[in-house]
């Protein structure tokens, strides 16, 4: 599939903001995504920016004006972001009792595949995780943990990536191998948005946006 | 549909099988009830005769009770609940295999602590087939209806500071539902007891557990997309 054909922003919103206890929780923002395009979020501490993407993704409450996702508008487009987003949080919704393989297994089970064998190190090779595929994540480091979790922005078909501090807990190679993974997705048409706490900057080029908090 | 069914049921017996305490925890707790029955009673009285089925089903149900908590506890904090609700073209798949390894792993254990139990109430080893199958249809029934409740509750019982209120609250939701699958599962073995045929008593048995297993999941599914 060639996304590059497609004309139209992947996502487009006005007016959004998310609610904590009934109170929207920083300014409204604008912004539109194309394809290719990493937008960063910056802000506080507390201002909101988890709650954002979770809130994309439908896992926390959104209020807008408009929001259009792939040529959908809110609130139908909410499963299509669902469908054809990514989401990388905190949490690494890896089983620690599990080995890498059979995490991944059942990851890729979920967007309806069967990984083979090859695949599975194929997988491991591109995620410098050669030789701890049948290492129980139990064992593992916190950066070989995030590397684990990777696989699952790579399964399936995606157009919308959503990375909550990607570059936590990882080395210098890791941090470039997340960078060469971003890239290769916004080269085929992909779009990324990231949350930063802006200490380490990507080097890409990419568009900022700044959550402040709403004043009450 | 299939692929993610399949994953999903054997991810949860594996993870069973990679926790064999905490498998083994709820069956144990049962015999420790039984144990505890047959003591308070005294085991010459004829009082043990006549409450030994109620006592092994009472047993039986808190140990269910006991393990559904567990249902999505960890999938909470680790992070898999959330990626779950959003791979919704999967979800009812998932959630279907997760309370069908739920109940084969918690049945399972249960049977096996069943001769024991037995043991300790007195009960006739001539009743063991017919508790067999009781047993093994009111957890089928318990386990999807856990689902469910377990779903409703899951992330109040992780949130912090909320400590037992999710637990808790996952047991008043249950507990009426939970009551016709009791007296059914009961009313099979007391038939048989008294000479009567549990047959009637076993078909509704059968037919409560084909509706909690029909529709628990979707009613899950819906109750994890709105917390």
């Amino acid at each position: 599939m060639n996304w590059n054909e497609v004309a139209q922003p992947v996502l487009q919103t006005r007016g959004l903001s998310c609610l904590r206890d009934e109170q929207p929780l920083f300014e409204l923002v604008d912004f539109t995504l194309d394809a290719g395009q990493l937008l960063l979020i910056e802000g506080e501490n507390g201002v909101g920016k988890t709650t954002l993407l979770r809130a994309l993704l439908g896992l926390a409450p959104l209020e807008v004006d408009s929001l259009e996702f792939d040529g959908q508008s809110w609130p139908g487009c909410m499963g299509q972001i669902r469908r054809l987003g990514r989401w990388l949080g905190h949490a690494s919704a890896l089983k620690p009792e599990l080995t890498i393989a059979e995490n991944w297994r059942f990851w890729a089970a979920l967007e309806d595949l069967t990984l083979s064998n090859a695949e599975l190190l194929a997988f491991g090779v591109r995620l410098k995780l050669q030789g701890f595929e049948d290492a129980r994540v139990g064992t593992l480091s916190a950066g070989q943990k995030k590397r684990a979790q990777l696989a699952r922005l790579l399964f399936g078909t995606s157009k919308l990536w959503l990375l909550d501090e990607p570059f936590a807990n990882l080395d210098r190679p890791g941090i470039a191998l997340i960078e060469s993974l971003m890239q290769t997705f916004l080269q085929a048409g992909g779009a990324v948005i990231a949350t930063s706490h802006g200490v380490l900057s990507f080097s890409g080029p990419h568009t900022t946006l700044v959550l402040r908090h709403a004043s009450l | 549909m299939n692929k993610a069914f399949i994953a999903s049921l054997r991810r949860e017996l594996t993870l069973r099988i990679r926790q064999p305490a905490a498998a083994l925890y709820p069956a144990a707790f049962a015999v420790l009830v039984a144990l505890l029955i047959g003591f308070a009673v005294g085991a010459n009285s004829n009082a043990l005769s006549l409450i030994a089925p109620a006592a092994l089903f009472i047993a039986m149900l808190l140990a269910v009770f006991l393990a559904l908590e567990q249902m999505f506890a960890g999938d909470v904090s680790d992070g898999t609940l959330d990626a779950l609700v959003c791979a919704e073209h999967a979800l009812l798949s998932v959630l279907y295999g997760k309370a069908l390894g739920f109940w084969l792993s918690s049945c399972a254990t249960l049977l096996l602590a069943l001769p024991v139990l037995m043991v300790l109430l007195k009960l006739s080893p001539d009743l063991a087939p017919l508790i067999c199958l009781s047993l093994t249809l009111a957890s089928l029934s318990l386990s999807f209806l856990g689902l469910a409740g377990a779903a409703l509750t899951a992330r109040l019982s992780a949130q912090e500071g909320a400590g037992v209120g999710g637990a808790m609250l996952l047991l008043l939701l249950i507990l009426p539902q939970a009551v016709p699958v009791l007296i059914f599962a009961l009313g099979a073995v007391q038939a048989a007891v008294i000479g009567e045929s549990p047959k009637s008593a076993l078909y509704f048995l059968a037919a409560l557990s084909a509706v909690y297993v029909t529709f628990a999941p979707f009613a899950a599914r819906l109750a994890l997309r709105a917390s």
